[in-house]
């Protein structure tokens, strides 16, 4: 322990962490603090209310963004769902079958997104569809979607089938299980946290997405955030923080039930790993 | 005894061969596993026993030879088409079922009907005592208790032949002993085949109806309990299945499964020879509880008194001959007994039939 430098001792250390909060929250705090101001404005308070919130639901932009809300869950829903069952089978392939040739660039492939700028993959997604002809809309986003939701929703997946010994279902096989009888009755089970946990996260990375969507949706369809893009360009209105609030909340409660998904059961393993 | 075993063989292993890349796990493993025989695969770490349970379970591909079930090769068919069931080491229990299910699942995956699968594993847990614990997670239950559900979920469905990888292993010494009768009683009252795996000699020796020795991949020796003990072939067994001593001999002539040797001394001796054995230099294993004190003159062997351990019911006296070998012996302990001082010189002798000519 003493021979590891504290660094909470280093001069300034305190002082920096401070500073780094401040700047990764301050912004978001301000802004939940004023989608509650009663005032036209967005700096002068003006008190409590909950006129902007009010305002997001039947005020006059409140049809526009119930429909770009509707849009933005379908298309997650149906993204996150057709990510998770692709994520689950390419831990399955990758994690159950053995050495299979280019299995490290499958590895590779499947996680490439996450280190794709978002920008190059919207461009090139844009380009993509343009070339085999694909007219931009609904279809074009859940694709683009879907596809880079997928290693979103394979890293908490194979994590979890990681963890899983295979002795369960080599004992299920032996208890006359055919393959997909033990991967359905047992390794499905047993990962079922891990898949609930990468469809949740699938599904906020989808709803949150704006920089693929804004290239690849067609004209006149918009999501949650393409739809806050749009009408800050118009100017900034009190309206814009609420639901920026609202969506801000959905995300933090995604997440949180998916990092909880991904550690149900993990405590109270079974004691497996105890023998010598 | 090799007789009846050719009359109805469980399982033959007939010339298995299994690689992994350029390393052999099982170098021509043959073994023939009569019905209704507790069967006991006994060695040391690393030596091929979950290799070979593996391999007839299906969970491996033998690379050369065949492995027949009743007469029929077994040897391409998946796990789930063959007639075995396996407690693994870990015991591999459903976590996410709770005890019934686990004991259920083989029943319903042979086409039993919910109600009859229930009725089957109520009355497999009932002979492992453990009904009460039906609707328990076997996360909920103790090692032994654990231990026991893994051995109801193989027995439900009524296996041909049982595989069991040292189920007792993680279990603490007595209940050890308790399972081990318990074991042993439900062997013989189902007349399930048992293949028991086990690096435990104690084990082996107390449970088995025959044990096959297994080294480095390769079966050393099989046979009952005491053969393995009181004629062991080769200095590994020899060495493996209890304490021994290893004496250098001279072997001057084999015959008849006798051997004539010169002892260290010069004294002659004749004792039983291992098949195999043959003239020149040699081993002569003596169990040290079958080596007796005796008075210099009338000895078989001569030295001196290197150690003396005292082990409560028991003494254990190293002696050192004169060419440095030491030899242990075991004395029981009691007012008669006559124990040597550290540093007398002592003469050592033992029977003809308690010794035995090794092939190395
Ligand atoms: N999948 C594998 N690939 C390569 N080598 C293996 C593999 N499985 C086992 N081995 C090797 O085969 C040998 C026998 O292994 P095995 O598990 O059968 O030993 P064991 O007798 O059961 O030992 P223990 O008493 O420690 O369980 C070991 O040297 C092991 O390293
Ligand atoms: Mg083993």
């Amino acid at each position: 322990m003493a021979a590891k430098p504290d660094l909470k001792r280093f001069p300034g250390f305190f002082a920096l962490t401070l500073l780094c909060l401040f700047l990764l929250y301050a912004p978001l705090v301000i802004v939940m603090i004023y989608s509650f101001n009663d005032s036209q404005s967005i700096t002068i308070w003006g008190g409590t209310s909950l006129r902007w919130y009010g305002d997001v639901f039947w005020g006059p932009e409140a049809d526009k963004f119930k429909q770009a809300a509707i849009n933005s869950l379908a298309i997650a829903t149906a993204a996150a769902i057709a990510a998770t069952t692709i994520a689950t089978m390419s831990a399955t392939a990758m994690l159950r079958a053995g050495h299979f040739r280019g299995k490290g660039a499958s590895f590779a492939l499947i996680n490439l997104p996450l280190m794709v700028p978002e920008i190059v993959t919207a461009v090139a997604t844009l380009i993509f569809f343009s070339a085999i002809g694909f007219t931009t809309g609904y279809a074009t986003i859940l694709i683009a979607h879907i596809v880079f939701c997928i290693p979103f929703a394979y890293l908490p997946i194979a994590a979890r089938m990681e963890g899983v010994e295979e002795v369960y279902e080599q004992a299920a096989q032996d208890l006359y299980a055919t393959r997909w009888e033990a991967f359905r009755l047992i390794l499905l089970p047993l990962m079922a946290p891990g898949i609930l946990s990468g469809f949740l996260l699938a599904f906020i990375i989808s709803l949150d997405d704006f920089i693929i969507t804004n290239f690849v949706k067609g004209a006149g369809i918009e999501t949650l955030p393409t739809a806050i893009f749009g009408a800050v360009k118009q100017g900034i209105k009190p309206n814009i923080m609420a639901i920026s609030t609202l969506l801000l909340g959905v995300s933090i409660l995604f997440v949180t039930l998916s990092y909880f998904a991904g550690r149900i059961g993990q405590k109270t393993k079974t004691p497996t790993g105890e023998t010598t | 005894m090799a007789e009846d075993q050719t009359i109805n063989p469980a399982i033959e292993i007939d010339r298995v061969v299994k690689r992994y890349g350029s390393f052999t796990a099982l170098n021509d493993v043959s073994l023939t596993i009569a019905d209704n025989e507790f069967f006991t695969l006994l060695g040391p770490s690393g030596c091929g026993k979950t290799t070979l349970l593996r391999c007839i379970a299906g969970f491996e591909d033998i690379s050369e030879g065949a492995i027949r079930l009743y007469g029929d090769d077994i040897a391409n068919d998946p796990p789930n088409k063959r007639p075995v069931n396996t407690v693994f080491q870990q015991y591999a229990l459903f976590p996410h079922m709770n005890v019934q299910r686990n004991v259920m699942f083989g029943l319903q995956r042979l086409g039993y009907s919910e109600m009859d699968a229930r009725g089957r594993a109520r009355e497999v847990l009932d002979l492992v005592q453990l009904l009460p614990f039906a609707d328990r997670l076997p996360a909920q239950l103790s090692g032994g208790q654990q231990q026991r559900v893994a051995l109801a979920r193989a027995l439900a469905p009524n296996p041909k032949v049982l595989l069991l990888d040292e189920p007792l292993s993680a279990l603490d010494l007595k209940l050890r002993q308790a399972v081990r009768l318990e074991l042993q009683q439900l062997q013989q009252d189902t007349g399930i085949t048992f293949i028991f795996v086990t690096h435990d000699q104690e084990e082996a020796l107390t449970m088995s109806d025959r044990i096959a020795v297994i080294s480095d991949g390769r079966v050393q020796q099989v046979g009952p309990a005491r053969d393995i003990y009181e004629e062991p072939n080769n200095k590994f067994v020899a060495d493996f299945i209890g304490e021994t001593n290893l004496i250098d001999v001279a072997v001057t002539g084999v015959s008849n499964g006798m051997a004539a040797c010169t002892l260290p001394g010069g004294a002659a001796f004749t004792c039983p020879a291992a098949q195999g054995a043959h003239q020149g230099h040699g081993h002569l294993s003596v169990r040290p509880e079958r080596v007796s004190l005796t008075a210099p003159e009338k000895a078989l062997i001569t030295g001196h008194v290197q150690r003396l351990i005292y082990l409560g019911t028991d003494m254990h006296i190293d002696v050192a001959l004169s060419d440095g070998e030491m030899v242990k012996a075991r004395v029981q302990n009691s007012q008669s007994a006559h124990i040597p001082a550290q540093g007398a010189q002592v003469g050592l002798d033992f029977e003809e039939g308690a010794a035995r000519l090794l092939i190395d």
